[in-house]
Order: C-alpha cells, then sequence, then structure tokens
C-alpha cells in the first residue's frame, strides 16, 4: 500500500526529468506566469515567518546555482562576495543585490526566487528533534493550504494522511530527514490523479477545480484524467540548517499514458486495488469506477517489469 | 543510506598554537574551491591517519560561517584521552593533507530567539566562536558567559572580548569568579533562549537549574559531546556479518567495528546523534553505557547500545551488525 521509495537525489539520464537536480523544462515561462496569476489572487500562498529569511537566502542560493549550472544558456548567476547578478533570460530579468541584503531584492529571498522556479517549495525549520513548516511557496498543489500548515510540525500536517501514522511511517520519516545531511539530498516520488491539466488544485479554490470531478465520463477519460506525479526531493540548508522541500508537478493525460502498454496494464491494476481510504484520500472516489472499466480494457493480465521505465 | 556523510579532501594550511593545552587548525580544500557554508555550532570529523590506526573525532567549527575560505577548528590537548589531540598536537602539520566530512550541525541556533544567552565552559567554547560571529553580522541579540579555568586557559578570551566588549562576560576559577545562574536565569527577557557547552557537569548543572526556574526544555539547548572514553578490552560477536572482534582498550567499539570492515552509520561518534544505534541480540555481562541518546530505561532494558561511546564488561556480547 505504501512503499519506501526514498532514494539519493543524483543526477540521473540525460533528456529525463533527472537530467538536473532542479528541473526546468518547456513549460517554465507559463508556469512562472501561472503563479503570478495564483499569488495575485491569493498572496497568502506564500509565507515566511519571521525567522526563515535566513534559509530564504539559502534556497535563493540553491535555485540560483542549480538553474545556472544545468540551463546556462537560460541562466547567469555571478557573484562577488556578497555582490551578487542574477540574470534569467527566459523572464527578461538581470539583477544586481547584495546577498543577505532583503532591501536590494523586489521581494523576501524566498519569493524573489520562488517567483523564478517551477514547483512548490516547503522549508521546514528544525529544532526540538522535529520539522516545522515555517515558510512556502505554494501555489500548484494536490488539495493542501500552506496557509492552514504555516507553523504546523511534521505530525500535524500529516496527520490527514490515512494508515500511515498506525504504520510508524511518519516516525521513521521524520528520523530520516532530520538526519539529512548537507551536500547529500535526497527524493522521492508522490502520486494523486487530476481532473483537467491544473496544477492549482488548492482546498482555496476547490469550487473551480472540485466540480470538475463529476464531470468524467467513459467518453471522456482519456482527455481529461490526468496521473499527478510530485517529485519530491529534501535538501538540506547550510546557513539556516533548515530543510527545503522542492514539490514539483507532472501531469499526464490518459490517452498519452496508455501508450505504454506497460504503464496502461500497471495503473489499471493501482487504481484497481487501492484500499478505500487512499481513494477518498487522494480524491479519485466519485470516478475511480470509471476510470478503472476504461483502464481495464487496455490490461491483458501480463505481468508489468520492474521500474517505471518502459518497456 | 549514508554512513557519514559526504567527504571533504583538505590541506592543512595553517597550525597556530593558542595557549598551552589549545591548538588551532585551518583547512583549505584541495582544489581551491570554497568549502561548504555551513551554521555557527555546525562540527566536522576529522579522519586522523595514525600508521594502522584511523581515529574519527568530531570537533565544532569555529570560524565564521561568512567565510568559507577556510574551515578552523581548535583541538584541546588530553594528555589521557585516547590519543585524538594528541595526535593532532604532535602529527598535524601545514601542508599535510586530510580529509574531513561534510559539516554537520547538532547544536543548531534557534532563530525564533528573542536573545540567545551562551553559556561556555572552558574549550566548549568553540561552536560559540561561529554563532556569536553569525548572530553578530545580522545584528543578532547575544550575550556570552565563558568560563576558564585561568585567564591565559581563557582561550579566544582576548578575541571574543574584542568583538563583542559587553556583550562578553570572562569567570575564572583561580579567582574564583563563578557564573551567577539562578540570577542570570531569573532575568531574562521572555523569548530567550538558552545554549550550553562544556563540561557535562556544567552541563548537568545549567539544564537542572533551567528546568527548576522553570525554563521550557525546548529552549534549553546544549552541546554534549562525549568523547569515547578508553577501558578494559572486551570481545564481541556482531551477528549480521558473522564476525568475532575484539575493542582494544583505546579503541572504541564502533572504531573497532569499522576496523573489521562492518560500516554502521554516524555522524557525531560523540553519543548524542544516534545514527549508530545498534540492537543488543545477546549478553552476559554489564553495559558501560555513557551516550546522551537512549533514555534511562533504555540503558536499563540491556537492549541497545551506542557502540561510538559506550563500552562493555563481560563474557558474551552479542550484537545485529
Amino acid at each position: 500500500m505504501y512503499a519506501v521509495n526514498i532514494e539519493p537525489h543524483v543526477v540521473g539520464p540525460k533528456g529525463s526529468v533527472l537530467e538536473n537536480l532542479i528541473d526546468v523544462d518547456e513549460h517554465y515561462v507559463a508556469e512562472m506566469q501561472d503563479r503570478a496569476l495564483v499569488l495575485a489572487e491569493d498572496p497568502l500562498r506564500c509565507q515566511s515567518l519571521p525567522h526563515m529569511t535566513l534559509a530564504g537566502w539559502d534556497l535563493l542560493e540553491l535555485l540560483m546555482e542549480q538553474q545556472a549550472l544545468g540551463y546556462p544558456e537560460h541562466f547567469t548567476l555571478t557573484r562577488d562576495g556578497d555582490k551578487w547578478r542574477w540574470i534569467n533570460r527566459p523572464l527578461g530579468i538581470d539583477d544586481s543585490f547584495t546577498f543577505g541584503d532583503v532591501s536590494t531584492l523586489p521581494y523576501g529571498p524566498m519569493e524573489y526566487i520562488t517567483r523564478q522556479s517551477q514547483g512548490d517549495f516547503c522549508i521546514l525549520d528544525q529544532r526540538d528533534g522535529n520539522l516545522w513548516m515555517d515558510a512556502g511557496m505554494v501555489t500548484t498543489q494536490a488539495d493542501w493550504s500552506l496557509d492552514f500548515d504555516i507553523g504546523m510540525n511534521f505530525f500535524e500536517w500529516h496527520a490527514p494522511v490515512p494508515l500511515a501514522h498506525e504504520k510508524g511511517i511518519f516516525t521513521r520519516a521524520l528520523k530520516f530527514l532530520t538526519n539529512i545531511q548537507q551536500g547529500k539530498p535526497a527524493r522521492r516520488l508522490n502520486w494523486t490523479m487530476t481532473i483537467n491539466p491544473r496544477l492549482d488544485t488548492s482546498p482555496e479554490n476547490y469550487h473551480k477545480w472540485g466540480p470538475d470531478r463529476a464531470t468524467v465520463t467513459p467518453e471522456n477519460v482519456g482527455d481529461k484524467v490526468h496521473l499527478r506525479v510530485e517529485l519530491q526531493s529534501f535538501w538540506r540548508l547550510p546557513r539556516s540548517n533548515g530543510i527545503v522541500f522542492p514539490i514539483r508537478c507532472y501531469l499526464i493525460k490518459m490517452d498519452e499514458l496508455v501508450t505504454q502498454p506497460k504503464w496502461a496494464r500497471r495503473l489499471h491494476r493501482v487504481i484497481r486495488d487501492l484500499p478505500e481510504e487512499l481513494a477518498d484520500y487522494k480524491g479519485l472516489t466519485r470516478y475511480r469506477a470509471t476510470l478503472v472499466e476504461w483502464l481495464s480494457k487496455l490490461d491483458d493480465g501480463s505481468p508489468t517489469s520492474a521500474g517505471f521505465g518502459p518497456d | 543510506m549514508s554512513t557519514g556523510t559526504t567527504k571533504l579532501d583538505v590541506v592543512v594550511s595553517d597550525v597556530v598554537p593558542v595557549n598551552e593545552l589549545v591548538t588551532r587548525f585551518h583547512f583549505r580544500r584541495r582544489d581551491g574551491q570554497l568549502l561548504p557554508t555551513f551554521s555557527g555550532g555546525a562540527h566536522v570529523v576529522i579522519e586522523m591517519r595514525d600508521g594502522e590506526r584511523t581515529r574519527l573525532n568530531p570537533y565544532s567549527l569555529m570560524g565564521s560561517p561568512l567565510d568559507t575560505r577556510e574551515y578552523t577548528i581548535s583541538v584541546r590537548r588530553d594528555d589521557v584521552g585516547r590519543g585524538g589531540s594528541l595526535f593532532m598536537h604532535s602529527s598535524v602539520r601545514p601542508g599535510m593533507e586530510m580529509v574531513i566530512s561534510y559539516p554537520v550541525n547538532l547544536f543548531s541556533l534557534d532563530l525564533r530567539a528573542r536573545k540567545h544567552l551562551m553559556l561556555a565552559g572552558g574549550i566548549g567554547i568553540t561552536p560559540f566562536m561561529a554563532q556569536t560571529a553569525q548572530l553578530a553580522a545580522d545584528g543578532g541579540n547575544f550575550e556570552l558567559h565563558y568560563a576558564c579555568r585561568t585567564a591565559s586557559l581563557g582561550t579566544y578570551a582576548d578575541e571574543l572580548t574584542e568583538r563583542y566588549d559587553r556583550r562578553v562576560r570572562l569567570y575564572h576559577d583561580d579567582r574564583d569568579e563563578r557564573i551567577e545562574l539562578d540570577r542570570l536565569l531569573s532575568s531574562q527577557p521572555l523569548g530567550t533562549h538558552l545554549y550550553v557547552c562544556g563540561p557535562s557537569g556544567m552541563i548537568g548543572w545549567v539544564r537542572d537549574r533551567a528546568a527548576a526556574l522553570g525554563w521550557p526544555t525546548e529552549t534549553v539547548h546544549f552541546e554534549h559531546f562525549a568523547a569515547p572514553q578508553p577501558g578494559a578490552p572486551f570481545e564481541v560477536t556482531l551477528a549480521v556479518s558473522g564476525k568475532t572482534i575484539r575493542v582494544g582498550e583505546q579503541q572504541s567499539l564502533l572504531e573497532a567495528i569499522e576496523a573489521a570492515g562492518v560500516d554502521p552509520p554516524y555522524l557525531c561518534r560523540g553519543g548524542v546523534c544516534g545514527q549508530c544505534e545498534t540492537n543488543v541480540i545477546a549478553h552476559d555481562g554489564k553495559f558501560i553505557h555513557n551516550d546522551h541518546w537512549l533514555s534511562e530505561e533504555e540503558h536499563r532494558s540491556c537492549k541497545k547500545i551506542m557502540p561510538c561511546v559506550s563500552r562493555f564488561d563481560g563474557g558474551s556480547l552479542v550484537l545485529e551488525r
């Protein structure tokens, strides 16, 4: 039901989303515009408690360095002591600022850089043997709210997850995360499903996307239903000793997914056999039967090979 | 998934005697690049190749986190210890190539604090060197009380006074000066966090008084590296790897396990981080627990041991390693 799928976050094959540790893809400009629209409507998607500014600078350094390293044609970072210059060509940005001096940037350091980086970002403060959701930029989430979770600890913000507390999963996960070391990031994948290719499925906007779940029919499954995969990575931040937890969301519609017979077979079995509590938690209940029926026609019963790559 | 941390190849760039007991060591990266940024309170593990023997000892980084051209540590010579500090003092010279770990912070500042009240005893001053530098650079509010035996053994007392003036208060044992702890702990503004690093007697005293005076435990932070103590040799069977090893008088159990080619995870090697926690399968004898990780109940249960600092006295011990 739950699999431990944590592994070191190291560079993967060329052309994959793991080619660089912070992935920038062809949706970059559109996703950044989408983020700006969400923030204009709801500024509380970006929050940083007063003690988290230093961690924001840590994140700014990490994202600038990683994006410049992976995509030198798009991003350039020049450092001369604390005098930094950041060039972001796709967004037409060329800013010089003093690292550590908030007055030299148009936003706080976390907001500044996460308006220029794909994916959501949670910055966790580490203290008292726990992790605390004390800052974040969250505009592309799967039905959870930063404004609700801000200031909560690891067990509190995971409280709604079914069946995992009893299994001791969060106690073990916390032990692992509080021991994440600088220079040794880790990653895991998480998944759910989303109707229509919508990044912002927040509780705040439930009225906009929730009713979509009632629109799934056998005829439109392939186009409307999307598998939503989150690439979550975990990084120790050097100055603040916090942890940053980027959550990068990728969506694929069923019509595209089933172009790989292995993926069609496997997804059919996973959705069919998912415990009801998990299906409810992931919000699949209303269209699950329709989806399983549609996928079942693509499952010939043959075994699926290990790993998530196509055959 | 991880044994220790990522390693850094460094060269000793300077060795500076500080006083009759303490020497400071400077490290730079061999490739000339900057070292990783760190946070005040972090330590690195220094690998010491001493002939056949490898020691891995943790030392607090004491330079400013704002300057990562070099790392500095200060080592107090311990003439009756297991030899790590003696090796550093007698064998490490400028130009020598060494391997150290990435920084790890188990004594982090709580950045929510309105004020940081720091109490140091002896060589316990080192993490505060980095923390005060970090706080001072950002206008942070701190106060440092530093107890040392004599003025000449007050490592870095002059530098600290010069840098921070009235924010530093010194206490000399030979002049019978004592930290007025109860008065200090009773007169702090709300939102103060307390940090203590020094001999274990001092840490215990400060924690006890803070608890008695109503300080919430989340506001009391301490760095409690117990260096492994030497002791009588003993034999251990490692059930998973099928090996029987002998732990020498000057060796820690963790070092003996590593010498046998088994690599348990570790971070602090001082009994506080919990990484090397090991299950006991069978035993016939007495445990000598020296860690600060397991609870007293766990110590009494004889089901777990922290091999980095704890030992065993008896007929046989079988561990799940």
